[in-house]
């Protein structure tokens, strides 16, 4: 057991991997909760939590499910797209979500234009230019997920949930693992469920810190 | 991946830049007579780039992009140096390699390729500066044709190294004085066209990028040999306006200066017997292909 704890940042600019503190990955039907092993019910519920705390609640999908390279893909972006709907229609006025992309891998030079997408080798900068403070990873590779958790983590104080189709991520601060459309549903429908009874943290200094 | 697996999924249609939108709906991919003319009229496969102002490298880049044959199933692996700024904004899958290894890494690469999918024609091209290729890669370079390995390496040659401020390369031209190179080299550029040859390179163009037509031939070429018969070398010159002093509109002509008759980059070409008759076969193949289009046209203007 390890007393280290996967918590929103600023950690520092070099983070260790959760992993190597001790942190492991839920079995499957669990999920894990700051680096604490967790029930998959319990997670749904602090997820839910979490999004309808935050200013800016942000979706990031990935190529996995941006580009429908098979049925499924298809299938999950049109899950992802209600439960962007669904989080639009259980937020407060003040709270602003957005659904950012992650189109491809491929380090942005000369720039990337954060309004519009996120970028596994510097999502910082779209973190905190949308001042983003509660995240969700969702159909991200995990090699590219892990290096985009762990520069937030050491960057910014935002929130980050991985809804990943393998394993999970210990570098989350909530992953899920063996992420499906029900369980994309899933997430909506806990959010739908617990709309009204958390307090939106709009009075607390506005989203990500840097 | 084939075109048809390049698809947005609809319900996130809308959240995607607009870059990946044009890419999927104007883009050439699949188009067979795909080239340098499609510039300007449909997205091409370079967003933007963090090269200089004027640089020849930059138009390079735009030629070849716009004349890969089987942009969609190619595989470009390239190096250290100014390129490698320029292969993140580009919409072809590209491995970014140690400098020096590219040659090797493509020999891997193909070899995988053909393993993994049999059925597919899977195309591997190599970019890399003169100081990846001629100096500190030559190794990899010349075990690679040796080897007669079926992918097709490019050389961008500025003649130094320009990424790093202008040190003395292997092609440089003898007596040239560098930024970093002050006494100036002192033997002659290396003749890489002609150990290609003689290394066994199937097909070897030397010339400047100065026209988008020839470099379009150029590359389709080289790219259809190395596909069925082996390895080809193209040395293409893309001079660095910065290192050689010249301002950012006199590139072209600085490469439409050194392709002159007697000049070092004047238009060599060397085609193997099997290569030659490769490009006879496609050549009859397109004239068909074009034919029967043209009667397709006038038939359907007829009706």
């Amino acid at each position: 057991m390890t007393d280290y704890r996967v918590l929103p940042g600023p950690e520092h600019f070099l983070p260790p991997a959760a992993a190597s503190m001790g942190i492991r990955l839920p079995n499957p039907g669990e999920a894990h909760i700051n680096g604490v092993i967790a029930s998959e019910e319990k997670a749904y519920e602090e997820a839910a939590r979490q999004f309808l705390m935050a200013k800016v609640p942000t979706i990031f999908p990935g190529p996995l499910v941006l580009w429908a390279w098979n049925e499924k893909a298809a299938k999950k972006a049109t899950a992802i797209r209600h439960l962007f709907n669904t989080l639009k229609e259980c937020v407060q006025p003040g709270q602003k979500p957005m659904l950012i992309p992650m189109p491809d891998y491929r380090p942005k030079y000369p720039k990337i234009n954060p309004e519009v997408e996120i970028n596994p080798n510097h999502p910082n900068l779209t973190i905190w230019h949308n001042k983003i403070d509660c995240c969700v990873f969702v159909g991200v590779h995990c090699h590219q997920a892990n290096l985009s958790l762990k520069i937030i983590r050491g960057g910014t104080s935002c929130y980050t949930i991985a809804m990943c189709a393998q394993a999970g991520h210990e570098d989350a601060m909530l992953s899920f693992r063996d992420a499906s459309v029900e369980k994309i549903m899933k997430l909506a429908d806990t959010i739908k469920r617990l709309k009204g009874t958390v307090q939106p943290r709009l009075s607390a200094k506005n989203g990500a810190s840097n | 991946m084939s075109k048809e697996r390049i698809q947005i999924s609809e319900a996130l249609y809308d959240i995607m830049p607009s870059d990946y939108q044009d890419l999927v709906k104007s883009a050439t991919y699949g188009k067979e007579d795909r080239g340098w003319k499609d510039i300007g009229t449909s997205k091409e496969l370079i967003e933007q780039h963090s090269l200089c102002a004027g640089c020849p490298e930059s138009m390079a880049f735009r030629y070849i992009l716009a004349s890969l044959p089987n942009p969609e199933d190619t595989v470009m692996v390239g190096s250290t140096g100014c390129t490698s700024l320029v292969f993140p904004m580009v919409a072809v899958h590209n491995i970014h390699s140690l400098f020096g290894n590219q040659n090797a890494i493509a020999s891997g690469l193909k070899r995988a390729l053909s393993v993994r999918f049999p059925g597919r024609v899977k195309d591997v091209v190599v970019l890399a500066g003169d100081g990846a290729t001629v100096d500190i890669g030559l190794d990899m370079t010349l075990q690679a044709w040796f080897r007669q390995e079926k992918f097709t390496t490019i050389c961008f040659d500025n003649e130094l190294y320009a990424n790093t401020g202008g040190q003395e390369s292997g092609l440089m031209q003898k007596g040239f004085v560098a930024k970093m190179a002050p006494v100036g080299k002192l033997f002659d550029k290396v003749r890489l066209p002609e150990i290609a040859r003689e290394s066994g390179c199937h097909y070897v163009v030397n010339c400047t990028v100065s026209k988008p037509s020839l470099v379009e031939k150029v590359i389709r070429n080289a790219v259809h040999i190395a596909r069925e018969i082996g390895p080809t070398y193209l040395q293409l010159y893309t001079p660095c306006i910065l290192e050689i002093g010249k301002n950012s509109m006199e590139g072209l002509q600085e490469m439409r200066d050194s392709e002159k008759p007697a000049e070092r980059f004047a238009y060599k070409e060397y085609v193997s017997e099997p290569a030659k008759q490769l490009l006879a076969e496609l050549a009859a193949k397109d004239k068909e292909r074009k034919a029967a289009a043209k009667q397709l046209a006038a038939q359907a203007q007829a009706n």
